[in-house]
């Protein structure tokens, strides 16, 4: 309908409303008085001896008129709208219709019932006919084949678990989770290096199972993943263990239900498991990063299916974004090249130099206990384990200044050789103190349950650094 | 909601519709299935394709469907698909 509705009164109306059917016998008195126009959504028996009367069986007009409620009495001039009631209001649609005793046997005001364009599942069905909007990839029929999660899987869509179909309808919900133009290119996706567009974000977003609500999160840490520093396109392609770890601070991760406490790291939260796979398919999908092909990984990790999880974030202690330049109350993501999870089982210290060596011998074991300044690791401070440094007065900056401290090894111990090891540094460390970790490669958050004496472990990739990958953190615009 | 229509997630650089498999150059050292969907006479025409290609010195695994009123079992696709590089199938009698 590219034209506008024809000047005089409009009404929308369902033949079921219990108001729409009180005005109804108005109407022949409003079409008396000028030209009437009348759409009814569900029937053809409404207002059926009015020549001015439409089923509007496809409900597009509905849709163009914006209505919400039953019954709508708008006011066209001129090729525009001057006025709009929606229920039975005596006053209003004497006011708009010009007709100063109109209703006058009936109550003052009785409200009216929701549009048809608004009951679930139809908007979005409406937009996609009657909308602007514009959905460009490529449609695939799949109704020759008796499951669409089937031909997901023969198109080589999936991570190895079923994804969602992403049909047109619900694609064009999950943009509705982000103000982006579906078309604007969020960025050139590695190994391919092909545009990725939030319309494609969007699609591999349904397929993992997200709300529309994660978008912002899912777009910042895509973002992320883009940035140079990051070098996803070396991590994708290694032969060694990592891949994108999304770490989420700030108001986002409590708005969207993310988990930071019990089994964190673990299975079970909506947000965190789905925001972090549809990263990983963005990859495979948007990328071509599948392994065995690109993907030269050796072994792997479980967190390429999804690795995502929200800080525990603590007022004593400075939060991963803010530690990270991101202002107090904005939320970020942090993307890391993570590995696995290795667990530090620690039930026997009670003060913070004793936990913060036992931590020290643990993260020694990252890479190999023979290397250093290779992978960057993120340390994951439990809360029973933070309290005990809280308690103590021990900021984040303490933990990390005395870990690194703690970490300085004599490079003799680590050369090539020394041991009976092959593996080790080269040979002019030998008189050197050697730190494990390159300036800033050691992250602490705290995350997990507040039962359980443990801390964890996520090794990063021994490529770290500005050799490979460097952690990258970027606020989540809402 | 209409399931059939799904929007491609990937950088669209392969078909929408998906290439069968190359067939290969030669038969030379390939290992060639012959699979008899159980309708009669069908054992005739693969007997006659098997002639045929042991007299050009290659090997052939015979299978059969218990019925070919139903699709294969999976361990016999199974098997073929381990078992074999090419598969030969008489669909019809």
């Amino acid at each position: 309908m590219t034209t506008p509705p024809p000047d005089g009164l409009i009404v929308v109306a369902k033949a079921d409303c219990p108001t729409c059917r009180l005005v109804e016998p108005l109407l022949t008195e409003l079409a008396d008085a000028g030209p009437l126009q009348v759409y009814v959504q569900d029937d053809s028996d409404y207002a059926a001896t009015l020549p001015g009367t439409r089923f509007d069986e496809t409900l597009e007009h509905s849709w163009r008129l914006e209505t919400e409620f039953v019954p709508t009495l708008i006011r066209m001039e001129q090729g525009r709208e001057v006025s709009r009631t929606y229920g039975w209001d005596k006053a209003e649609w004497r006011a708009i219709s010009g007709l100063s005793g109109l209703g006058e046997a009936l109550p003052v005001m009785r409200p009216g019932c929701g549009s048809k364009t608004l009951e679930p599942g139809i908007a979005e069905r409406l937009e996609l006919a009657f909308g602007d909007v514009q959905l460009k990839s490529r449609e695939i029929d799949v109704s020759a084949e008796d499951d669409a999660i089937e031909a997901c899987y023969a198109r080589g869509w999936s991570d190895g678990l079923p994804v969602v179909p992403p049909t047109p309808v619900r694609v064009l919900r999950m943009l509705k989770g982000t103000t982006r133009d579906p078309q604007e290119v969020v960025g050139l996706m590695p190994p391919d290096l092909v545009s990725c567009t939030v319309e494609k974000v969007a699609i591999n977003a349904v397929m993992a199972g997200c709300k529309p609500e994660y978008m912002p999160v899912l777009l910042a840490a895509l973002e992320a993943s883009l940035e140079d520093d990051f070098g996803l396109h070396g991590l994708i392609c290694t032969t060694m263990f990592g891949s994108p770890l999304i770490m989420v601070n700030g108001p986002i991760t409590k708005a969207i239900g993310m988990n930071s406490g019990n089994n964190a790291l673990g299975q079970g939260n909506r947000a965190n498991a789905t925001i972090g796979r549809a990263l990983q398919l963005i990859i495979r999908n948007v990328g071509g990063g599948r392994p065995g092909e690109i993907d030269r990984a050796a072994l792997g990790n479980p967190g390429k299916y999804t690795f995502c999880f929200a800080e525990a974030e603590d007022s004593e202690w400075l939060p991963l974004a803010q530690e990270r330049g991101i202002a107090a109350g904005r939320s970020a993501v942090t993307v890391f090249p993570g590995e696995g999870v290795q667990g530090i089982i620690d039930q026997k210290s009670r003060d913070p130099e004793s936990l913060a060596r036992s931590m020290a011998e643990s993260l020694r074991a990252v890479d190999n206990v023979k290397l250093a300044m290779a992978g960057d690791a993120v340390l994951v401070v439990s809360p029973e384990h933070a309290r005990i440094f809280i308690e103590a007065g021990w900021s984040k900056q303490r933990l990390r200044e005395t870990l690194e401290q703690l970490l300085m090894a004599p490079g003799e111990k680590l050369l090539v050789g020394a041991g009976g090891i092959a593996e080790g540094i080269p040979a002019r460390f030998k008189d050197k103190q050697v730190p494990k970790f390159r300036p800033g490669g050691l992250l602490i958050v705290r995350a997990g349950g507040t039962a359980g004496l443990f801390s964890a472990i996520i090794a990063g990739w021994a490529a770290s650094g500005p050799v490979g990958s460097s952690p990258v953190t970027r606020e989540v615009i809402l | 909601m209409n399931d059939s229509i799904l929007l491609d997630p990937t950088a669209e650089t392969a078909p929408a519709q998906r290439a069968r498999l190359a067939r290969p150059d030669s038969l030379e050292g390939k290992v060639v299935g012959l699979l008899d969907i159980s309708k009669p006479r069908g054992n005739v025409f693969l007997d006659r394709i098997e002639e045929q290609l042991a007299a050009l010195g290659i090997s052939v695994n015979r299978y059969s469907k218990p019925t070919f009123t139903r699709p294969a079992p999976t361990a016999l696709k199974q098997q073929m698909a381990a078992e074999v590089d090419v598969l030969v199938e008489g669909l019809a009698d």
